[in-house]
């Protein structure tokens, strides 16, 4: 069977199980794109190829599938690169393929040459250039291997001209990759394991704390059992919501940085941390010293080298976490927790008076209200994309999710921009479930162009920009940490509602509290993709996010919102 | 004090740049690397000396199991290993040192391997300490020019690999 490079790209795509692939052609992947429709893979035409990589990261975290990005050479492939690094960040599965200039003019600097292999060299999980076209099925299929077990990442692959257009004959490969030195990890250690179920059983004030690990090994069933069983809350990390249901009794909600302060609370005062698939970045560990001083702690994870790198453990655990709690979970005891559980319930009782969504209406719009009125109109139902800063906090922090694979955020790496073409991506893996991004005025502008992609696709896409006119979190650091020396971050923004109708999308403004339920059940009602413009509160103690523990500081020393009745003395 | 790794890994275009910018990017403080073959096709033997006062060894190890082309990776700081560096050195010499240089060169098991009218190239084999050592020593004639390998590694005893069985490489 005789099949050109090009051919043998979506044959492969295809017998991977791809049905959408995201980008943009151009002189160097033209002849990939040639011969499409004769395999019925649908392409999404987006206009930059940032977010071809944020769409097919989208639609990986929104599927659970692996997400497909298509650039050409030079700057085609440079503009991937922020989408990239954003997927390796999180640990989310895409395949990059990106056209490169003629092997015969690799190294002299040819019109839009660039060494994209290496540039991506330190961003992807693994990158291939092809040099025969023998080899290009063989590694099309390795890279999608690569790209979802194991820690899942990006690969790409960058395919000469000459090997697109090159002919051979066609052999699918072998199901087996031939990878001697990559070996995903499996179950635990059990003597790990049953050291880790001492502790367990032996623990007074026990918390979990998930991590992104819990979606990525599809562990959430058997958490749900492990924390039932064991009687332990259930702190989440903001990639690891929906992880575990918020509505259960024992989900506390995000910790961190701008998670609740109760809780913090509870990671501070606990004797045994377990901490499930996650990595204990910086956001949400706080001061490194002063972190958890009170606890013993369990780490299951299944990159080695995040064991033991930023907190010391008692019991480090490599493994696939879901395996790893089918081992553990038969070893531990049922437990009751009621005292520790009453403790932490307080806590939570005093950040909810203090909680700004259950504050009588002043008559100005605030964006926690706005994020709280979405998610009690969609039930929580809804699959939420967020941008980055401070409307990814109040979507993280307002919309409670209860089902795995609904939130698409930028967690890692905290790209700007992210939210529309995420949101595209996700929209695109389920055409028939309502999405909602979540944007702020400062990184709408950095990728709004993807509304033309929305209008394209006729994606039934929700867009709720919260304006404040601001690039709002650096804003609020200004202002709680530079004197409020506001330096460079007042946008003169343009009228976005017309801006958004001339590409043919429904457009809403609010600016109080009154329109906010109206505006949100017509744009929920309409069918095509509908946008909301909600200007929110600008700046003070109704523009910030609350509550907040400063760079450097203890994760128990939050800056909290000040209560209605300290304010008023 | 310094720990060597010994690292297997795919024979295959880009391998030891991902090694270096691995080293690089996590800010990994490298003594010495070396590559080469091994008794088997398809697979490259890294030596990497790290000082482990400043840079924590089994984290070298482990993020260069995170690179899908390092076969194996081992600490061979605490096992019985010879290791071994070698050293060419040109000094300088004129009819009256050339004795001596000669007679250093001698007690040192080094070797002379070229002669000219105001030099001497010596090539000397062995552990960095003794190489250290006759270099000291040599540096009183003036050292015109010198190149040292940095250091390779193996663990004794009858195993080969380290102990480890062969892996299959792509192609067999």
């Amino acid at each position: 069977m005789r099949r050109t490079g090009a051919q043998i790209v979506w044959e492969m795509l295809k017998r991977e199980g791809v049905e959408v692939v995201f980008g943009i052609p151009g002189g160097a992947i033209m002849h990939v794109y040639h011969p499409r429709r004769d395999y019925g893979i649908h392409h999404v035409l987006v206009r930059h190829e940032q977010c071809a990589a944020h769409a097919a990261d989208g639609y990986a975290r929104a599927s659970g599938r692996v997400g497909v990005a298509i650039a050409t050479s030079g700057p085609g492939a440079t503009n991937l690169v922020t989408g990239i690094a954003t997927a390796m960040m999180d640990s989310s599965p895409i395949v990059c393929i990106t056209g490169q200039v003629p092997t015969s003019v690799i190294g002299f600097d040819a019109f839009q040459e660039i060494d994209i292999t290496g540039i991506t060299l330190p961003i992807t999980k693994h990158n291939y250039l092809v040099t025969d076209v023998n080899d290009l099925a063989y590694i099309i299929h390795e890279a999608f291997y690569i790209a979802r077990s194991g820690r899942p990442g990006p690969v790409l692959i960058d395919i000469p001209k000459d090997i697109q257009k090159a002919e051979t004959d066609f052999v699918p490969p072998e199901e087996e990759v031939r990878l001697p030195g990559y070996r995903p990890v499996g179950p635990g250690d059990p003597e790990a394991v049953r050291q880790a179920a001492d502790l367990i059983n032996g623990a007074q004030r026990p918390i979990i704390l998930a991590g992104h690990g819990v979606l990525m090994s599809g562990a959430m069933e058997i958490l749900r059992a492990f924390a039932e069983k064991t009687e332990t809350p259930v702190a989440l990390t903001l990639l690891s919501k929906g992880g575990f249901p918020e509505s259960h009794p024992l989900a506390l909600g995000m910790m961190g940085m701008h998670g609740e302060v109760f809780v913090n609370q509870a990671i501070q005062e606990a004797d045994l941390l377990l901490a499930f698939g996650m990595r204990f970045d910086d956001r949400v560990t706080g001061r490194l010293e002063h972190y958890a001083p009170k606890s013993r702690k369990v780490h299951v994870d299944l990159d080695a080298a995040e064991l033991n790198k930023i907190v010391p453990v008692d019991v480090a655990i490599l493994g696939d976490l879901r395996q790893v709690l089918e081992q553990l979970l038969p070893l531990v005891e049922p437990a009751s927790h009621q005292e520790w559980l009453e403790q932490i319930n307080r806590w939570r009782e005093e950040s909810r008076a203090r909680d700004i969504v259950h504050r009588p209406s002043n008559g100005r719009l605030l964006a926690p209200q706005v994020v709280h009125a979405i998610w009690e109109a969609t039930g929580g139902e809804a699959i939420v994309a967020t941008d980055v800063g401070q409307n990814q906090m109040w979507a993280a922090q307002y919309y409670h999710l209860n089902r795995p694979h609904t939130l698409m955020t930028s967690g890692g790496l905290g790209t700007m921009g992210f939210g529309l073409p995420a949101a595209i991506g996700a929209q695109v893996a389920h055409p028939d479930k309502e999405v909602w991004a979540f944007v702020g005025d400062g990184g709408f502008q950095m990728t709004m162009q993807e509304l033309a992609t929305v209008v394209q696709e006729r994606l039934p896409l929700r867009i709720a920009l919260l304006n404040n006119g601001y690039l709002g979190m650096v804003r609020q650091w200004q202002e709680f940490f530079y004197d409020q020396r506001y330096e460079s971050t007042s946008l003169l923004n343009p009228d976005f509602v017309r801006l958004v109708e001339a590409y043919g999308i429904r457009s809403w403004r609010v600016t109080t509290p009154e329109e906010t339920h109206q505006a949100i059940a017509e744009a929920r009602s309409h069918p095509g993709p509908a946008f909301i413009e909600f200007q929110v509160a600008q700046e003070g103690e109704e523009g910030n996010v609350y509550p907040m523990v400063p760079a450097g500081a203890a994760l128990h020393e939050m800056i909290r919102r000040p209560t209605p009745a300290v304010k008023a003395r | 004090m310094k720990s060597a790794l010994i690292a297997l890994v795919e024979d295959k275009p880009g391998v030891l740049n991902r090694v270096a910018s691995l080293f690089r990017r996590r800010a990994f403080n490298i003594e010495s690397l070396t590559v080469g073959h091994t008794e088997q096709p398809g697979v490259s033997r890294m030596t990497i000396v790290v000082d482990s006062a400043r840079t924590d060894v089994r984290k070298v190890a482990q993020n260069l199991y995170k690179l899908v082309n390092v076969i194996q990776v081992e600490d061979v700081t605490e096992r019985p290993a010879v290791i071994r560096d070698l050293a060419l050195i040109k000094v300088r010499t004129n009819g009256s040192t050339r004795a001596e240089v000669m007679q250093i060169v001698e007690t040192f098991r080094a070797r002379v391997v070229d002669v000219g009218l105001e030099t001497l190239m010596v090539e000397v084999t062995g552990t960095e300490e003794k190489i250290d050592g006759l270099v000291e020593v040599l540096g009183s004639f003036g050292i015109v020019e010198m190149v040292r390998t940095g250091r390779v590694a193996m663990v004794r005893g009858s195993n080969g690999n380290n102990g480890k069985s062969q892996y299959r490489i792509k192609g067999e």
